[in-house]
């Protein structure tokens, strides 16, 4: 089961280091990483996970990556790939 | 992987823009649910809803966590309760209402569609038993919705049931005037009905329909807005491509939420209705996007065009992203739920009359009006018939739920708060319809009905 996380939020150091460290607790495989630090230190990145293999539920990992935003100040969501496939595929 | 941007542009349609999954409907047949006793089918009715629904709010749940979509509204359609209750040895049908009812509460849901008739080319004993009950099941029960199909275009107007329908929501309102007569807000009078609607308040499981399947309907018109502020100045070209494009990609939304929800539940998936419905919510009005094409209020001369253009438009993008496309699609015109539609009553921009002109180029009609609780029930009447005029000469589905509001005049408002809104009461036509409505007997169908 493939999944798109989104990191949105104000630029600062250690976003990579922190999400990825929580992702690999969970045993989320990251398949690819899309990162970028638009004006205004506007912190971007989508992620492609692989959740098949995760110790807990999906909603367990959606809950701890929000709870994860909400403490570093950003938001934080993870969705299945199909809904973006659905929207911008033929 | 996909786009970065792509992923961007869904999240903020969800976020920012309103984009939402309205309702996921199940449809669930009631034909083997007929006793001569009454309460044994009220049983089997009860136990048949609740044994099919009673994932269906968690499995949506489920569906919205994964997706990251909102899924507003689960709710409930049931084959049309005249044709089931018509066995009973009763002239009562309030008690299924409220087995109903509690099957609704019991799975969740916050309406359940079906308590209907269909008239359209003349009565059974179960539909007048029906009729007749649907005001006192109004007043009884919170989540179920009524509905009663008077006309059509193979068989005309039957107006007889136009004048009753008249006078069913007069007593409907006044039963319920404690809550601003909020009966008539769950009552819909059709021309042309569907079977696969997943829209309340006129959803009902057609008898042409499966033992059990899944509707969607999505929504959308914040996007569309929004997605409509890139083109300012452009010509239509570029608006109805702009709108196409919009309403394929939330059409998508919808599609994969349907599939997802009719294999976790097991149902088979019906269809995907195209429909724009507003909220209340600002910025996710149908109005302020007619206003972005280019009129200062909605309801100016103008209103119109730009509306077919825009239903259009939604259709054609819609077409292509769904395996099947049914229930009402286009765009829905409801006053109370509509914030731009509100304000344009308010500042007396939008007039019935211009309602109903937009009604023969929309989806449904004239929905969610609020008219003074002195109107006459042969009024009511009377603009039942013109609608059903208009669907049934356009071979389209129109509807009326308007609400008379007991004890207030025009420029007094009703309030109903969530997704029904609140509604200025609007001016009707003064002079009477009493002879034309009393006539009754039935308006013969089109002659393009004879199309065979």
């Amino acid at each position: 089961m493939k999944a798109i996380v989104t990191v949105i939020g104000k630029d600062r150091v250690g976003i990579i280091a922190e999400v990825c460290s929580l992702l690999a607790e969970l045993n989320v495989n990251i398949n690819d990483i899309n990162q970028t630090v638009m004006q205004n230190d506007f912190f971007t990145m989508v992620m492609l996970a692989d959740v098949s293999q995760s110790s807990v539920s999906f909603g367990e990992i959606s809950e701890k990556l929000s709870k994860k935003g909400e403490e570093m100040g950003l938001s934080i969501k993870i969705q299945l790939e199909d809904i973006f496939n659905a929207m911008h595929r033929i | 992987m996909i786009n970065i941007s792509d992923i961007m542009q869904t999240n903020d349609m969800i976020d920012s823009q309103h984009l939402d999954i309205r309702t996921i409907t199940m449809g669930i047949s009631l034909r083997d649910c007929c006793d001569p006793d009454i309460n044994k089918c009220c049983k089997k009715i009860y136990d048949k809803i609740v044994s099919y629904a009673q994932n269906l709010v968690s499995v949506a749940q489920e569906i919205e966590l994964e997706l990251g979509i909102p899924i507003v509204n689960k709710r409930i359609s049931v084959t049309p309760v005249s044709i089931i209750a018509e066995s009973c040895e009763t002239d009562d049908y309030v008690p299924i209402a409220k087995a109903l009812d509690e099957a609704a509460k019991k799975c969740g849901v916050n309406f359940i569609g079906g308590f209907s008739a269909l008239v359209h080319k003349g009565y059974t004993k179960g539909d007048r038993n029906l009729i007749v009950s649907i005001p006192e099941a109004l007043r009884q029960t919170e989540r179920v919705c009524a509905s009663v199909n008077v006309a059509s275009t193979k068989s005309g107007i039957n107006m007889d049931a136009v004048r009753q329908m008249g006078e069913i929501i007069k007593e409907t309102a006044e039963l319920t005037k404690d809550s601003d007569g909020i009966g008539c807000a769950k009552l819909v009078v059709f021309a042309n009905a569907v079977e696969d609607n997943p829209f309340m308040a006129g959803a009902f499981h057609g008898v042409g329909e499966a033992e059990c399947v899944v509707n969607v309907g999505v929504s959308g018109p914040g996007v569309v807005y929004h997605a409509l502020q890139s083109v300012k100045n452009e010509s239509f070209d570029v608006v109805a491509e702009t709108i196409k494009k919009t309403a394929f990609r939330i059409t998508r939304m919808g599609q994969i939420v349907a599939q997802e929800a009719s294999k976790r539940l097991g149902v088979q998936f019906g269809i995907v209705d195209l429909s724009l419905a507003p909220t209340p919510a600002k910025g996710d009005s149908v109005a302020r996007i007619l206003e972005e094409i280019g009129l200062e209020h909605c309801g100016t001369h103008g209103t119109t065009a730009a509306l077919a253009m825009l239903n259009d438009a939604v259709k054609k993008g819609g077409v292509m992203a769904s395996s099947h496309v049914g229930g009402l699609s286009g765009a829905f015109i409801p006053v109370s739920e509509d914030e731009g539609m509100i304000e344009s009553v308010r500042t007396g921009a939008l007039s019935i009359d211009k309602l109903e002109a937009m009604t023969c180029v929309c989806s449904v009609g004239l929905d969610m009006i609020a008219v003074p609780g002195d109107t006459s029930a042969a009024t009511i009447s009377a603009i039942i018939a013109d609608e059903c005029a208009i669907g049934v000469v356009n071979t389209k589905t129109t509807a009326v739920r308007v609400i008379p509001a007991c004890g207030k005049k025009v420029g007094d408002e009703v309030e109903y708060g969530g997704l029904l809104g609140s509604a200025p009461v609007m001016p009707v036509n003064g002079y009477s319809s009493e002879v034309f409505v009393s006539r009754g007997g039935r308006i013969p169908a089109p002659m393009h009905s004879l199309k065979n």
